[in-house]
């Protein structure tokens, strides 16, 4: 065996990886010992972006389908926890499984029809229904019209009231842990292997008796639930959500986290959605780099989709 | 007062210019998906360049010459610069992936609209442009309440005009005909001696010419024009292709004009708030019960 063949089986042998995980996670639950709120909050949005790149990622990177509209799906876990909140006066967690059922019935109602048309039909009909989501946001009274939802209580949790951005960082942290867990628990699932099947070649996996309309139809069902319980846990956290949180932009920079990072792949994912977050606050103070950053990454999606068609680090090479 | 007829009439007037938009950039779509199965995510950007050339052209020349020349040459100039960067979008970023996976296809579009919207972002320093005066746009025919404006009816004739043009080039011509055979079967036209590339080239130029015609009609109508008005026609043009059933030509137009009669007739009853979900609520509709749209053939492979 070749040394550098030894050094990455070495790498990739599972006790590396876990003493890897462990230390990361370690030094992410420490970190706030040492940093202050400006530091802490940065890292929390980087968190925010990882949890709605991990939910985009199950219809983009394990099923190949092309989601346009991501932030539709965050947008009405938010509403529906902001209104639920402030209007009804609930508690927040009872706010989640109404959120959960919402994103469910929205992305059904949305997939149903479009998932047994031609894949690339789904881009543009996601495109679409964010579009009518943020439109009806904009225009409804219940949710706040442009001016959006403002002073949504923050809730407690076992009885200490989540206002510190430490909080935040640390439920988010959770999340991001239980997000990566349910990544990989779905990738090695029987579940998980029919979504590459139908992502690498979608006739043989129909072929082989995968119910290809039903499978994606999880994902995207999947992938929105993801989304929605992120949109929920937003609307506290801001306090408040106003319809031009949930643009195009938005979507964009969640999908380019997804397919720059991997697509299918949890590390790559999770890696293009800190990039993602923490690239802006870089290069914030450079007014040309700061205006023309997406048009770099315009430039940076095409080189990357024809150079390496699997994103910069695959789940597995060709 | 208007009567109700007096309203039907003017709102069919309105909508009808307005699908005129709709129908030529829906043909670009259309041509492209007919024969590359590409959504061309980038077609509303290259409108929307289409109508900043005409703006920029005219603005720089309207001095020295009468209205109605300024305004063709500078059509012809925007024509020119969108078939231009049409063809070097197909050359850089499409033609690579001609045979990946159509995932990568459609997000190597979503990253040639995102190039072309940030550049024409930073280069107008993300502000409007509004079209220099001298034109008259406010006399017309009247009848009774309803106007319809000369304007209206040289924008009305000039679409026509381009589609009447396109349906003959499409059904007469040997290209026209190569055209068609690709997007039947790419394959045996590569054994037939057909320059495949070189078509597919020429139908992204053609397509966004004619991007460019509506590009340069809206910013002579609307005045003014800006970085983010690709968007929403981008969808809207789709919109309009899978109701005439994408991938067929009369079908883009039939769609184009029927989307933006049913717009302002939505707009009259709903109020303008709401136009915008009337369109994609459409969208979502007839892809759930008639996804072939109007003049589309039934499509049997998958993916």
């Amino acid at each position: 065996m070749k040394l550098r063949d030894r050094i990455s089986s070495w790498l990739e042998s599972k006790f590396i990886q876990a003493a890897a995980s462990a230390a990361l996670l370690a030094f992410m639950a420490l970190l706030p010992l040492f940093t202050d709120n400006y530091y802490q909050n940065i890292v929390w949005n980087a968190f925010f972006y990882m949890l709605l790149a991990l939910g985009l990622n199950i219809i983009v990177g394990y099923c190949g389908l092309c989601d346009l509209g991501y932030a539709s799906k965050f947008a009405i876990g938010a509403y529906t926890t902001g209104i639920l909140i402030k209007t009804y006066h609930w508690n927040f967690w009872a706010t989640l499984p109404v959120s959960i059922i919402i994103s469910i019935v929205s992305s059904v109602i949305i997939g149903l029809p479009t998932l047994k048309l031609r894949s690339d039909y789904l881009a543009i009909v996601t495109l679409g229904f964010a579009e009518i989501v943020r439109i009806t946001a904009r225009n409804l009274k219940i949710t706040g019209a442009a001016t959006g939802l403002i002073a949504i209580p923050r809730p407690t949790f076992f009885g200490i009231r989540l206002v510190k951005i430490t909080h935040w960082y640390y439920v988010f942290l959770i999340l991001v842990v239980i997000y990566i867990i349910i990544s990989f628990r779905i990738r090695n699932s029987r579940f998980g292997r029919a979504l590459a099947y139908i992502r690498e070649d979608e006739d043989a996996a129909e072929a082989m008796g995968v119910n290809t309309s039903l499978y994606k139809l999880y994902a995207y069902v999947l992938g929105a639930v993801l989304g929605g319980v992120t949109g929920s846990f937003y609307a506290v956290k801001m306090t408040s959500i106003s319809p031009g949180s949930f643009d195009f932009n938005q979507s964009v920079n969640v999908l380019l986290a997804v397919i720059l990072g991997g697509m299918g792949k949890v590390p790559g994912v999770v890696l293009g959605a800190a990039f993602f977050a923490l690239f802006p606050e870089f290069f914030r103070d450079i007014p040309v780099i700061g205006d023309m950053r997406m048009l770099f990454f315009g430039l940076l999606l095409i080189a990357v989709i024809i150079a390496k068609p699997q994103g910069l680090w695959p789940e597995r090479n060709k | 007062m208007f009567t109700f007829w007096e309203i039907v009439l003017q709102q069919f007037i309105n909508g009808l210019v307005l699908g005129s938009f709709y129908a030529l950039v829906a043909l670009g779509y259309s041509m492209v998906y007919g024969i590359i199965k590409l959504l061309n995510f980038a077609h509303g950007d290259i409108y929307m360049a289409g109508a900043f050339t005409c703006l920029s052209v005219y603005s720089l020349i309207s001095g020295y010459m009468p209205g109605w020349l300024g305004i063709s040459l500078a059509m012809l100039a925007a024509i020119l610069a969108s078939a231009i960067l049409g063809y070097i979008a197909q050359r850089v970023a499409y033609r690579p992936l001609l045979s990946a996976p159509r995932l990568s296809l459609l997000i190597s579009a979503i990253g040639v609209s995102l190039v072309i919207y940030n550049a024409v972002m930073v280069m107008t320093n993300s502000k409007a442009m509004f079209f220099p005066g001298g034109i008259n746009k406010s006399t017309g025919i009247s009848y009774g309440h309803v106007t319809i404006t000369y304007m209206q009816i040289s924008l009305l004739a000039a679409a026509f005009a381009a589609m009447a043009a396109l349906t003959v080039f499409i059904s007469r011509t040997k290209l026209g005909k190569a055209m068609r055979a690709i997007a039947i079967d790419t394959d045996a036209c590569y054994l037939m001696g057909i320059n495949v590339n070189a078509v597919i080239s020429f139908t992204f130029m053609l397509g966004s010419g004619l991007a460019a015609v509506a590009g340069g009609m809206y910013c002579v109508y609307y005045g003014n024009v800006q970085y983010s008005m690709g968007y929403l026609v981008g969808i809207k043009a789709f919109t309009s292709s899978v109701i005439g059933g994408i991938g067929s030509i009369p079908g883009a137009m039939l769609g184009g004009l029927l989307l933006g009669l049913l717009e302002a007739f939505g707009t009259q009853m709903l109020g303008s708030s709401w136009k915008d979900v009337f369109a994609f609520s459409l969208l979502i509709l007839i892809l759930a019960f008639k996804p072939n749209g109007l003049l589309g053939k039934p499509e049997v492979a998958r993916m």
